[in-house]
Order: C-alpha cells, then structure tokens, then sequence
C-alpha cells in the first residue's frame, strides 16, 4: 500500500493565531530558542498500490482543491512515501521519509 | 416570497434565521445540505453554526455539499454583472460563501484567540445589495456577533477592489472584534445579489429579543431584521 503525504502551511503574510499562541507557550515554558513559531497542517492519504507519477498528480488537485485554501494558505509538499502510517518513534533530525519519490 | 434556510450537519442559527424571515413576512423553507434541488426559491441564507464540525477548515466540506453545488450554480460567478439568486452568509455561511469563491477573502481565526460575543456595532456602508436595500448608507446598527473564526483577511489587491467598487457592506465601528482587515464586518459579490455578514441580524429582529440598542438593557435593537425586508421587497418588485 503506498502513501502520499501532503503538507499545508499558512501564507507567511497572513497571520497565523495559532503559531504565536504556540510561541508564547513555548516561552512560558523556557523554550527561548523560538522566536516564531507558524502551524500547518499534514494529510496522509492512502493508495491501494503504487503511488504513480498519476496518483501524485491527483494527490495534489485534491491539494489544491479541498486540503487547501489558496487565499489562505500554500500546499508545500506532495511526497510518497512507503510503509506504515506515521507513528510517534523518534526521529535522529533526518526526514522520516526517507525514500521520498518527490 | 420564498426564502430558503439551509440546514447542514452542525447548522446553529438555522431556526433563528427561518424565524427571521416570518417575522419579515416571507415564507421560510428548509433546505438540507443533501437537497440537489432548492425547491423554487427567491433567495437563500447559509446560517451561522459549525457545518461538519468546522472539520479541515470552516466551511471547506459545506462547499461541495450538494445544496451548495446548486447555489453556486444559481447564484453565479462573483464577477458576473447580471443578478443570479440572492444568498446571505451569516458567520458559517459567510465562510462557506468564501470557501466557494462566491465571495473573495478568507476567514480566519480571530487575532485575538478567543470567541468574541457581544452586541456590536456596525456601519451599512453598501446599500444597494439585496440584501441591504432598506439601510440608510453611513446608518449605524447594533446586532450581536459570535464568532472564533471571523477575521476577514484577502489580499490588498483584492480589498483595494472591495472598497473601490462600493462591495464592503459593512464595517465594525467601537474596536475590531476580531482582526478583520480594515475593520470589514460583510461584503458582497459585484451584482449585490450575494452577501457575506460575520454579524448576526437574525439575532436582532424583534424588540426584547434583541440586543441593546443603547446599553440601557431594554434587549430593544431590530436592526437585523431589514436584512431579510430588503430581500423580500426585492423580490415582490422584480
């Protein structure tokens, strides 16, 4: 079963709440390393079989059509990957895909 | 006069706005968001609430409900000069209007964080939409607004047009609620048949029922209700 990743984030020149409430949480919390701080969002999609260079192209019309809202915000990635579902293991700072095909 | 009030999974404001228009003297009909027909109506209000939840974005799974298919069709392109069928967005319905390209803009969550609720005040700056015909231009009203998600944003291009072409409805006067690009309360497509209103005018249609109109908790203001005599007289005079 393949996948294909999408990753949505809001335009650097719209505000985004969400990103400076996290900031600020981040502070309080003496993460000081932060100075910003922007909130997107990622979608998953499954594919039964192969991410084709077509599946990917569908994945980002889905992108463009309902994952996002162009006045507000930018599609960023459209990637497949293999494998599971992302879980919670810890990364080493690599991409946890590592054989992204795009 | 029919005016349809549509209904999608997690409407609120849905019977207010069907009340609304009795009290105005229009029949109010009931639209589902399955409805692939509108049953012959003269204009329609998208209500205020959380349609699917506000899941993805406000209003985004609204839009291709198959209600909203028909009214995109009916209502026309944003730009269109001719009139298509009237439709008021109240706070959701505002977001779905926008989520369909009916309207220009976004919204997005207040500036501030927070739910804002509170009897507002408002210029009616656009007067010569369907919607709006029965305000004086420059009239300042009082009708509550509720929202978390209600700071209008587009890009200058896009509001230079807006305030160019007489389309910004109305403005909050008394402090933005709410982070809206200069201070924008409702705007209308290019024909004034189709308006977006965070505001909610369904909530300030009969006196005790309303909000203060001068703070004096008389519950007096009904000034919402004009919304919904504007559509209707446009609709006995066409």
């Amino acid at each position: 079963m393949g996948r294909v990743v999408v990753d949505v984030m809001p335009k650097p020149e719209i505000l985004d709440p969400q990103g400076k409430a996290v900031v600020a949480a981040l502070a309080r919390l003496g993460f000081r390393e932060f100075a910003g701080a922007r909130q997107g969002k990622r979608f998953e999609l499954e594919v039964d079989g192969e991410v084709t260079a077509e599946v990917l192209e569908r994945a980002a019309e889905a992108a463009r059509t309902l994952l996002s809202n162009p006045v507000i915000e930018d599609v960023v990635r459209v990637t497949a990957v293999d494998g599971a579902p992302t879980d919670g293991a810890p990364t080493d700072g690599a991409p946890a895909a590592g054989n992204a095909q795009s | 006069v029919r005016i349809g009030i549509v209904t999608f999974p997690g409407s609120l404001d849905d019977t207010d706005a069907a009340r609304a228009v009795r009290i105005a003297g229009g029949e109010a009909v009931p639209l589902w968001h399955g409805d692939e027909s509108l049953h012959h109506v003269d204009g329609v209000v998208l209500p205020g609430g959380f349609s699917y939840g506000d899941y993805l974005r406000c209003g985004a799974i609204a839009r291709f409900s198959p209600v909203m298919r028909e009214i995109i069709r009916l209502a026309g392109p944003p730009t269109q000069q001719a009139p298509g069928l009237p439709v008021l967005g109240i706070c959701n319905g505002f977001q779905v209007l926008c989520e369909s390209h009916l309207l220009p803009g976004a919204l997005i969550r207040n500036d501030h964080r927070k739910f804002v609720c509170r009897d507002q005040r408002l210029r009616i700056e656009g007067t010569s939409t369907r919607w709006t015909s029965r305000y004086s231009a420059g009239e300042e009203v009082v009708i509550p607004l509720k929202n978390g998600e209600g700071g209008f944003v587009a890009d200058d291009v896009t509001l230079d047009a807006l305030e160019g072409e007489g389309r910004v409805v109305a403005r909050y006067l008394g402090g933005n609620p709410n982070g809206s690009y200069r201070d924008i309360a409702g705007i209308s497509n290019v024909s004034g048949t189709v308006v977006g209103l965070m505001p909610h005018p369904e909530h300030a249609v009969e006196s005790l029922f309303g909000p203060d109109h001068d703070g004096a908790g008389r519950a007096d203001s009904t000034d919402g209700l004009r919304f919904f005599t504007s559509v209707l007289e446009g609709a006995l005079a066409r």
